[in-house]
């Protein structure tokens, strides 16, 4: 830490948007509001507005609708000794319970936290996110805010283990007449459904989480919308 | 090497054009991509860390000979990647049955019906990806480490290396083996291949990239070595 987040909160700070200028979010160059693309780096100028919160919504909505089927459908299927001593097909949850039932309790917790509490935090927290955005908020409640956004973009793709669960436990798992493991349909789903909100996140501007703080040019910024 | 000085509670009037920076282009500043408070470029040194004043946000961490270590350590990405395709991934056994399988078995475990697109996406995030970012870093870094123009195209390049970051799922690959394992420890023998180790080994080189990854450096590098921009650059000297 140079200069400390410490004494940031006392004065206001000058912000792209407050100067008139618009900032590039792939490489941090600053250009005048009516660039449409960074000449450094080629990505496109968006300003932070609630407009950019439709593509969250939509992704967001989409990875929800992919979630479902993802719940209900199995994940895998597995069949042992040639479905003699019963073949049977497990979704997220029956997974889980399975492992339970076998004493595999951290994998049980591992699993469920991965696919069922990760994926349900995610929804909420965008969902939040995205409705409080460029509200009125202190300094406080936007560091809070902005944790919860870097915590919601780092762990999104961690959701993806189940699917290469299922895939390594295909793969291997061909022992012919002694057991053998397929993937089921909730598999696709799961994979599209973690895809979608890793979307949303990402399309998600944290610069809102900062435009509504009280700010000395309040009445101004206001008007620039 | 690059920024910044804060512009912290100044209020600067428009057209204020300090040494240095001018507010009503935007040249020589910069904006922080997670709370847009702006900062004055100004040169670092390696090792030095420079935090956004507002939301403390990492903004740059150059690091004494860092496009070196990035190109090596893209290099051994590939290398190693090379070796967990080709070498065996897993080996299972019981009753006399056995099986084994490699990288491609295990994404070729979704080919059949709708599962099929899978096949491919699990290939892209955790060979495809690594890889092609690899290339990406080193088209982009190795003119700049010898000190010559970036190549053609060098900050697409970079643009999509960082955009394919958070698809590029090796490390998350190798958890769900770890936890595949104990899934499938009590009904076969395991044996864990070459492979396995391998992306073990590019967890590790994958941390220790990141450790040297600064990308308001490396920009800033493929701006200074001149790269076409509109000639507004205005860090390491002053300004006419």
């Amino acid at each position: 830490m140079t200069a400390g987040a410490d004494e940031a909160p006392l004065a206001p700070v000058m912000t792209a948007h407050r100067a008139g200028l618009l900032g590039c979010r792939s490489c941090g160059r600053v250009w005048p509001q009516d660039h449409a693309i960074c000449d450094r780096c080629g990505a496109a100028l968006v300003p932070p507005d609630r407009r950019g919160l439709q593509y969250v919504w939509a992704w967001w909505l989409a990875g929800l609708v992919m979630y479902v089927p993802a719940n209900l459908f199995p994940m895998m299927r597995t069949q042992t000794f040639a479905g003699l001593q019963g073949s049977s097909e497990a979704t997220i949850l029956e997974g889980v319970v399975e492992l339970m039932h076998y004493g595999n309790y951290d994998i049980a917790i591992i699993v469920f936290v991965a696919s069922v509490i990760v994926p349900m935090a995610k929804f909420l927290s965008i969902a939040w996110l995205a409705m409080v955005a460029g509200r009125p908020a202190t300094v406080e409640q936007a560091h809070t805010r902005l944790k919860i956004y870097e915590v919601v973009e780092f762990i999104g793709r961690w959701s993806m283990i189940d699917v290469f669960v299922v895939a390594i436990l295909s793969a291997l798992v061909q022992l012919g007449f002694v057991a053998s493991i397929h993937p089921g349909p909730a598999a696709v789903s799961f994979a599209l459904s973690v895809a979608f909100t890793m979307l949303s996140a990402q399309s998600f501007d944290p610069r809102l989480i900062w435009r509504g703080l009280p700010l000395r040019s309040r009445t101004d910024d206001q008007g620039k919308d | 090497m690059l920024p910044c000085a804060l512009l912290q509670g100044v209020y600067l009037a428009p057209m204020d054009t300090r040494d240095g920076f001018d507010l009503t282009t935007g040249r020589g500043l910069m904006a922080c991509p997670r709370c847009d408070a702006l900062h004055v470029e100004e040169e670092l040194d390696a090792g030095e860390t420079l935090r956004c004043v507002r939301c403390g946000g990492l903004l740059a961490k150059p690091r004494g000979g860092a496009f070196v270590q990035l190109i090596a350590l893209s290099f051994t990405t590939v290398v190693l990647m090379m070796g967990a395709i080709f070498f065996p991934f897993l080996e299972i056994s019981r009753m006399g049955f056995g099986n084994a399988t490699s990288l491609f078995g295990v994404a070729l475990a979704f080919a059949d019906g709708v599962l099929l697109p899978l096949v491919l996406a699990v290939m892209v995030m955790i060979v495809g990806l690594p890889v092609l970012r690899a290339f990406l870093l080193v088209y982009t870094l190795a003119p700049l480490a010898q000190g010559r123009a970036p190549y053609r195209h060098a900050a697409r390049a970079f643009r999509w290396t960082e955009l394919l970051r958070p698809w590029s799922m090796a490390e998350i690959f190798v958890i769900g083996t770890a936890v595949a394992l104990v899934k499938v420890a009590g009904l076969a023998t395991v044996h864990l291949g070459p492979a396995f180790w391998a992306f073990c080994a590019l967890i590790l080189v994958n941390l220790a990239s990141r450790g040297f990854m600064c990308q308001t450096t490396i920009w800033d590098a493929i701006e200074d070595a001149g790269l076409p921009t509109d000639g507004r650059e205005a860090v390491g000297g002053p300004v006419p």
